[in-house]
Formats: structure tokens, sequence, C-alpha cells
């Protein structure tokens, strides 16, 4: 069928939004992004699916993206006819068996439930009540909105992600999808379309920030009358993955941010350049794909009228230095991801030589729901340079671990302390990483920094892609700052000096202080260093390589100095400069420890404290991981 | 023709000229290792960056690839460009210890030592020109740039003899730190450390020796085939 | 080897004749034949008509591809910001001592590649690793021997 008229999209929504919410039967929603999968969320749902398919007539199944809630995965949302949607966490496969058979008996398993649900709301604001009468058991039942992980949040990127089916068109469609397509083209000219995301204020969700309207009047203006658009999935920043859930848990809202892109810009194809590593997220947009040309949304003559737009996925071969604009159009067309130098930039003569576009998952995302709801709608969102929302990964040391998208100036000790609800050990907070490689570490001092694009920067970090890893005590900075030269040594493609060479002599460097060999000027050389190569690379990869040397520098100098002129490293995290040992008072002589170690250096008989011998020990760490009683310490000495 | 600053005195260039070129047709000078006349900018040895003013603040770029535009400002030699140019001279000193271009270069710098541990051998800088004339001059596409990062290295496929090499030696001629260096061993011409083999016959007019008619895939074969 | 010359010809008749096939094409033969063989290099160099030099350049350059065998089961220990400051170095150790290999190699009896990776996007579980197609979360040193032994039990599984 080929939808037309905004009828058409009527039917759909009206039909979809009966079949979905007007239940006779039980029906689960299983959230079966990657995390989920991880997790053990393929088990729970094949065993639903089994009990659907055996009991037709009172269960019904279906599966969803990833609503965020990533550290209570495998995530199940349940709801009877007539009743509030309850959120059900941690429910793998034993706890899902356990549960139908509660249910039978009408044990609802309170005790299991993380919040409910009462109504459904649509991003234009329609609702629909899902319980008539909410009964006194449901009551007791937190709601999502009185729970904190969601307070504070607002959902626009991931306004269907854990609610719809990504893989069925017609419930992207029933949630308001492709009306923003039927606005652009029935009722705006490109220009218009440009003008309203200027005045959004939306801008790159990538990691620089460039304003995504302006960014698209560049290439609408250059000459040529072929114009290609990009989808950056190339997701490399480490600590970040909510492109991965967009594209898994929503790909459509990125398919029709682009065809409005393709509209506004004047181009007729496009490619979606979406890293290896997300197989599911790859599966799900070669669905979306498909069904959206079904629908003639895709291909010749779009919606009846005379645009015509058309998607490629390019499937990225394992290097992070493809998420630079340059060297992604490179490795499209079959060479060596480097970048290349620039002007000319992609907007005069990008993709084979044309005209070209390039937007990151985030950012297309956001694009129909500025269209749907108005620019003004958006641009009252945030702080005053930076509108809308952000999503953001928040990991690391921190209870919560989990996607959240929260407005633009929220500041970190919401994020970490009200949303992550606080440090996941009981170690203290040291500092926040954001921005990836190119990005920095922001100290405790800063926690009331306001997360927008200069904020970040006039701190010495930068937005970056959105991963926020949450660091504690017993993080050692000069290792974080080691990772990441690590990182971009094997990362950098090679082509420029600085960068090749440069992080590669910076590292060694680093390398020597974790050593416990650091030399008093060394830390001099680093910043010497980091300047040339953030002045002379040829990209950003090689331009922003210094920022966490120089961000750790800025905030943690006295870590530097203590591996160099004590040689101790203070987190006791550097192996060189660490020791482990058992502590008497503590051990039960459980012998846990005695099995794991791989050297056996630990001895000793049952129920008395061990012994750890340390010309045996290879400082694995091992028995510091199993030990249930604390009694290992992994304590930093003073290298001779 | 466009109006542009160096170093303080105004100038009237070609449009859609580089900065290099503006630059050396007025008399500046600024060092070049991967940049090429017959080939053009690559933009990887950042040895050319100068200092411009753009709209984001001061920057440097790199003046073989940048094209110059109406009002543009450059400075050739300032502290900062001269503080990254020493940068990139001390790293290639320590990777490539025995390229002579190098230790000019820097001396010119006054650079004579490396802060960084040099390697214990190595020439080759990865400018990239002895790929780009294989490819986009001669057309035979013998070596490239293979792997990636501090692998990178200049290579033919599976790093061994390769056919598709017609021994014309202008990856030889053209590499600036004499890195390829193709031997004449009696009437046997040996690429670089490629193996690759060929019999040679005495050029009576130049007394060279060049590759022999007879085997496959030599140059006058190649030429033929252009023919 | 014939079998081998074989599939690389049916990989290439997929694609058109165009230089910016290149990658798709490595892609369905790393994952068909588990490296990219030399006649492979060879045989889309001349199907794409370009220099087998530009083949291996990208056969290189790109982690994806790897010019030998590897093992039946790939491991890759996520060595992102998240993993790394939960100890994913002491799991890839583990490992290494577990099969005896360093990173990017196969164990001698061609079961298991061991690879570090730059995040696989599930942080929130870190540290975590991905056999084939399966992902673990929140893993500790001590699964490792288990995890391995339900990969081999799983290609014993195969071979009868």
């Amino acid at each position: 069928m080929l939808i037309k008229e905004v009828s058409d999209l009527r039917n759909i929504s009206q039909k979809t939004l009966n079949e979905m919410f007007q239940i006779s039967k039980i029906k689960f929603q299983v959230g079966s992004a990657t995390c989920g999968l991880a997790t053990g969320a393929g088990q729970t749902l094949s065993f639903l699916r089994e009990l659907s398919a055996n009991q037709p007539d009172k269960y019904i199944v279906d599966e969803v993206g990833c609503i965020g809630l990533c550290f209570k995965e495998p995530i199940v949302d349940l709801r009877m006819p007539g009743c509030s949607r309850i959120y059900y966490g941690d429910l793998n496969i034993y706890k899902a068996e356990k549960l139908v058979k509660s249910l039978e008996e009408g044990d609802i398993r309170k005790e299991w439930v993380l919040y409910r649900l009462d109504k459904e709301k649509f991003i234009n604001e329609d609702e629909i009540n899902l319980a008539s009468d909410i009964s006194d058991i449901y009551r007791e039942i937190t709601t999502m909105e009185d729970l904190n992980l969601f307070k504070g949040q607002m959902r626009i990127v991931m306004r269907n992600c854990g609610r719809i089916n990504p893989e069925q068109i017609d419930q992207y469609i029933a949630f308001g999808g492709y009306k923003g397509l039927f606005k652009v083209l029935k009722e705006m000219s490109p220009d218009e379309v440009i003008e309203e995301i200027k005045a959004s204020g939306l801008r790159g969700r990538g990691g620089a920030g460039f304003p995504t309207g302006l960014k698209w009047s560049f290439t609408r203006k250059a000459e040529g009358s072929k114009k290609y658009i990009i989808c950056n999935a190339d997701e490399g920043d480490p600590g970040a993955y909510m492109d991965r859930s967009v594209l898994e848990g929503d790909p459509h809202s990125v398919i029709e941010g682009m065809l409005i892109g393709a509209y506004a810009i004047g181009a007729d194809e496009g490619y979606i350049y979406v890293r290896a590593e997300y197989p599911l997220a790859i599966k799900r947009l070669k669905i979306a794909i498909k069904q959206a040309r079904e629908y003639g949304l895709l291909g010749q003559k779009v919606l009846g009228t005379d645009f015509s737009f058309d998607l490629k996925i390019s499937m990225g071969a394992g290097a992070f230095v493809c998420g630079e604009e340059t060297a992604l159009i490179a490795s499209i067309e079959g060479l060596p991801g480097e970048p290349r130098p620039r002007p000319p930039f992609p907007a005069q003569s990008g993709l084979f030589g044309k005209p070209t576009n390039i937007n990151n998952v985030e950012t297309w995302a956001n694009i129909p729901v500025i269209i749907a709801k108005g620019s003004k709608f958006f641009s009252s969102i945030g702080t005053e340079k930076s509108k809308g929302t952000k999503v953001f990964s928040l990991v690391g040391k921190v209870k919560n671990t989990m996607l959240i998208e929260v407005p633009m100036g929220t500041t970190i000790s919401e994020i970490v302390y009200n949303l992550g609800d606080g440090m996941s050990d009981k170690f203290e907070f040291k500092a926040i990483q954001t921005g990836g490689p190119s990005g920095g570490c922001i100290p405790k001092d800063l926690i009331d920094l306001r997360v927008d694009y200069e904020e970040l920067t006039s701190a010495g970090a930068i937005m970056g892609s959105g991963g926020l890893i949450v660091m504690d005590e017993k993080t050692c900075m000069v290792d974080v700052a080691r990772f990441f030269l690590e990182f971009l040594e094997s990362e950098s493609c090679g082509k420029c000096v600085p960068c090749r060479s440069g992080i590669k002599r910076m590292l060694q460097i680093i390398h020597r202080i974790t050593q416990g060999q650091g030399e008093e000027k060394d830390i001099e050389l680093l910043e010497e260093m980091a300047k040339g190569i953030k002045d002379a690379s040829l990209c950003g990869l090689g331009q922003t390589a210094p920022n966490p040397i120089l961000t750790t520098l800025k905030f943690f100098r006295t870590e530097y100095e203590s591996h160099i002129k004590h040689k101790r490293c203070p987190a006791a995290v550097c192996k060189a400069l660490i020791e482990y040992r058992v502590i008497p008072g503590k051990c039960t002589g459980c012998q846990r420890c005695v099995s794991v170690c791989p050297t056996h250096a630990i001895t000793g008989p049952r129920s008395q404290a061990h012994n750890l011998d340390k010309s045996k020990c290879i400082k694995c760490g091992a028995c510091y991981e199993v030990c249930k009683y604390d009694a290992i310490a992994g304590d930093a000495i003073i290298l001779e | 023709m466009v109006n542009i600053n160096i170093n303080g005195q105004d100038l009237t260039v070609r449009e859609n000229c580089t900065i290099l070129e503006a630059a050396l047709i007025n008399g500046f000078y600024i060092p070049t290792l991967c940049y090429h006349e017959a080939l053009g900018f690559y933009g990887a040895c950042r040895i050319c960056v100068v200092e411009i003013a753009a709209p984001r603040g001061q920057i440097l770029v790199a003046s073989c690839a940048y094209p110059v535009s109406e009002g543009l400002i450059v400075k050739t030699d300032s502290e900062r460009v001269i503080n990254a140019r020493k940068l990139i001279l001390e790293l290639l000193l320590a990777d490539c210890p025995d390229a002579e271009i190098i230790k000019i270069m820097a001396a010119r710098y006054g650079l004579i030592e490396t802060r960084f541990p040099p390697e214990e051998e190595g020439k080759c800088i990865l400018c990239g020109i002895c790929v780009r004339a294989c490819h986009n001059l001669v057309g035979a596409g013998a070596i490239s740039l293979i792997k990636r990062g501090k692998n990178k290295a200049v290579s033919p496929p599976y790093e061994s003899v390769t056919s598709a090499c017609i021994s014309c030696g202008t990856c030889e001629t053209m590499c600036p730190t004499r890195a390829i260096d193709i031997k004449v061993f009696d009437r046997i011409k040996s690429l670089h450390e490629y193996e690759g083999r060929f019999h040679t016959q005495r050029c009576n007019i130049c007394s060279k020796y060049h590759v022999d008619n007879e085997k496959p895939g030599s140059v006058n074969n190649w030429i033929e085939e252009l023919q | 080897m014939d079998n081998e010359v074989y599939i690389i010809e049916e990989i290439l008749s997929r694609f058109p004749a165009d230089p910016e096939a290149v990658i798709p094409i490595l892609q369905d033969l790393q994952a068909s034949l588990r490296y990219i063989p030399e006649e492979a290099v060879i045989l889309i160099a001349e199907r794409l008509n370009i220099p087998a030099a530009k083949v291996y350049s990208i056969a290189t350059f790109y982690n994806a591809f790897s010019l030998k065998p590897k093992g039946k089961h790939l491991i890759h220990v996520c060595l992102g910001t998240a993993c790394h400051v939960k100890g994913a170095n002491d799991l890839l150790e583990k490992f290494k001592r577990e099969l005896e290999i360093e990173e990017g190699e196969t164990s001698s009896d061609g079961e298991f590649t061991l690879e570090a990776v730059r995040c696989i996007g599930c942080c929130s579980l870190a540290p975590v690793i991905r056999v084939d197609e399966e992902t673990f979360g929140t893993l500790k040193q001590e699964r490792i021997p288990s995890i391995l032994e339900k990969y081999r039990a799983k290609s014993e599984g195969q071979e009868c």
C-alpha cells in the first residue's frame, strides 16, 4: 500500500492504536535492544512468545526498544486489560516463569515492579488513559513521574524508545510518526524548512555542536544538481551508545529526519554509515527502510509529490577515525578512512565530489519533532545557546547506569546524584569524563556545571556524542589519560605526523609515568606537545587528542606529580605501583581467592587467614574481585 | 585576483591558488615535505603550516592545501608556527633518524637532537609522494600505504614482489628522503626492499641501466600497451 | 582452496564492478571465510579494475579485516572507557592466560581469536565482552573459564 494522503496516515494510526491499547488479553512487552539481550531478554522473550503461542486467547507479546534503564535489564512491561502498565526490572527467564505462575494465581508480584504508567502520552500532547480505575494494589506502586530516575528527564529523541516495536512502521506512525514529513512536503518550501530548523537552535549532536540549520543551508546553496545526505551512525566514542539505542529502538525517527533534511537540502540519495559493531541496529534499519519503501515514504515520488529520495546502508569496518566527516566519506567511496584537508568542506565537495550534508543519528532524530511541534517548542527547552535535550549515557562507577535524556543545562550533580543515584561503590566521586577521547575529565569542584556546549568547552572538555563516565577515588587519572592515548594511538589513521607520531610519543611518556619511571620535565614536555599536536594536526581526531591529557593535567596535576616524584599511584590502579595483600583481620579463610589465583600465590588452610606470596603475585586482581569480605587490599606502594 | 596579506605585506594574488603558491611566488619561504608540484597537496606532513586569522580565531592551517580568499591574513613564521614545525621535525628526527633532509631542516630551526627515544633506523616519513606518483603519474599502482597509525608503511601487496611494478624508478626519483633505493647489480635492477627484480640493459645514450625489453611488465611493454 | 575461490567468485558476483564496492565485498568475504585470502585481493582488484595495492591498503587499514584465518569463535573484549574503569584489562589478561595467546592471535586449536575492541556500546553493563553474537555483561574473571568451555562444547557439538 502506498501512503499518499494524511487520511492514509490517520487510518493506519487509528487502527494500530486500537490494536496496541484496546486489548482484551494480558500483554507483555519485552525490551529487546542489545543491552537487554546481553542480560537475557532473549530467553525471557522466547519463553513469553511460547506462552502466547500456547495460550493465544490469554496472552500477547510484543518487542520494544530500550527504555534506557539499562541497569535493570531485562525489562518487561505488562498490561492487563483496562489497567495501568507496570514495568518489571531484572526479569530473567526464571523470574518470568515465576511471574506467569503468580499471575495465574492473581498476584502481580508487586515487589518486582519498578513503576507504573497510568497514561500513555504522545509527543503531540495527546494521551491515552490506560486505566479507568486504579486498584489498591496498583496504587501501592510508584508512578513513573514519582521515580527519581525519571525526574528532570524529557524525551524528544528517545520519544518512542521502549514504547513501540521498532520493526513495525505502523506503530511509529501510530505514535505520530511521518506527520512531520507530510507537513514539509505538502505545506512548506525547502527554505522554510531550513528557517524552521535554524529558528529551533538545534546544533549537531555528534560533538562539535555546529548549528544544523546553517549547515543545511550551505549544502542547499552549493552548486550542483546531485547532492547527498549522510547519517553518521559510526558512534565510536567509547562510553556512548545513545545512537545504537535510537537505531535499535526507533529507526524510523532517523529515516523521517533524513527525508525532511533531504527535501530541505535538495538531495535525492542518502547513506546511513553505521558501525559493524551494531548488528542489531543494522538489522532493524534494513527492516525499517524496506517498510518505508513499501509505503512509498522512500523511493520515487514520495507521498505522490515530485520529491524522490532513497537510502542505502553503508557498514563501517572498524575504524574510529571514520566518525570524522571526510574520513567517513572516503570510507563510503571505498578508500581507506583517511581524512582530507578542509576546505573544500563536504557541503561544497563531499561524497563522490558532490555537495554533501552529514549529521549524526541524534540530530536527525530531533528533526521530525521540531517540524511537527514547531521551532518555538524546541527552542524553549535548554540554555541560551544550547537548545533542546541531550541524550547521555551515564556509565562508569555510578549506581544507575543508563541512558538519560535531559534538557540542555542540567547540572552534573543532578545527573550523577538524582538520576544516577550516586556512586556504585563505597568510594567518593572524583570526576566525570565527557566527550570521549576528544573530551576531558571534569573534577568534583565543577559538579554544579550546567551541561551545555559552551560550559563544557570552558572547562576544557567537550559535549561530544554524550558519554558521561563517572569516576571515583579508585580511578587513577594518569591511567585514564594513558587509556585515551592508547585508544587514539591505535585509532589514528597515521596520515599526518603530529597525530601519528605525536600521540605515540606522548603515550610513551605517560606509560613511563605509570610505571614509576617518570621524570620531572615530563609534564612540561607533555604540555608543549599537546599544544603542537592540537595546532598542527590534520583532522579533529588529532586536534582534540591532547584534551584528555590537558584536562587531567589541569585538574589532577598532583596525581601526575605523585607518580613522578613519589612513584606512587594514589588511586592504587597503576599495576607497577601497587601490591596486593591479605588483611588478616578480615580474611575468613574461605579459600575463594586460593581457588582463583592463577599463580598459586595465595595459600592457607580453610578457616584461617590466608597468605599472599608477593613474589608469585602477577597482580591480576582475581582475588580482589572474588573476595566477599574486603579482605584483599590493593595498596599503593612507593617504588624504590 | 584577490588581496591577501602575508607577514604584514599586502599582496594581490591569483584566485584559487593556495597560500603556499601565493607565498612562494612572492618570495616567502615555507618548508614542505609531502607537497609536490606534480602531485598537488596531500596535507600529511604539516610542516607547511601557517597561521591565519579565521572566524574562530587565529588558527594554523596547512598552506599547501588552503586556498586564498579576499582579505586573508597569513603569518608564515609566527612563534606558534615555528613551535609546531619544531615539534614535527623533532618527532620526525626520532622516527626517521637516517633521513638527511630532516636533519638539515631541523638544524635550520636550531634542532640538533630529539627528546624522544629515536628508532634504530628509518628514512621513510610516509609523505605518500611515491604512492601518489605510482598511482597518479605512472599509473602502475604497484605500491600503497598499508596498515594505519604507527604501523603505517609504504609497500606493495603482501610486502613482496609485485608484477605491477614496472621498475620505472619514479618513486625513487621523487622520494624526498631517499628512502627508496633502486640498486643495479650485475644487470639486475632491484627495487628497494620489495625484491622486485628486473633484467636491465645499458642505454647507449645515457649509459644508465634500464629495464630489459623482454621482461613482461617492463616499461617498454607498458608504453606499448598505452599506445 | 578451490572452494575458497568459488566463494570469492560468488561474493564478487553479488556486487557491481564499482570501486566503492570494495569494502562491502571484503566484509562479506571476512564473514564467509573469516579472513581475506591473497587470491581474493587479486580477484577483487581485477573485477573492480583497481590496483591490487589499493585493495591491500584497504584490507590492512580497517580492523574488521584479517589476512590470517580467525578462530571459530571471536572473542571481543571491550576496552571502552566505562569497561576500562571497571577493570576490563584484567579480563583481557585473564583471556590471554587462559588461551595462552596474545591479543589479536588465534588459539593453537583454532577455536578462539582474542581481540580487544573499542566500545561495543553496552557501557551500562561494563565490563563487557562479546563472543560471536553473544554479549556478556558485568563480567568477572571467574566466569571466563566456563564461557570458554561453553563455546568449546558448541564447536564439538557441531562436529559430531
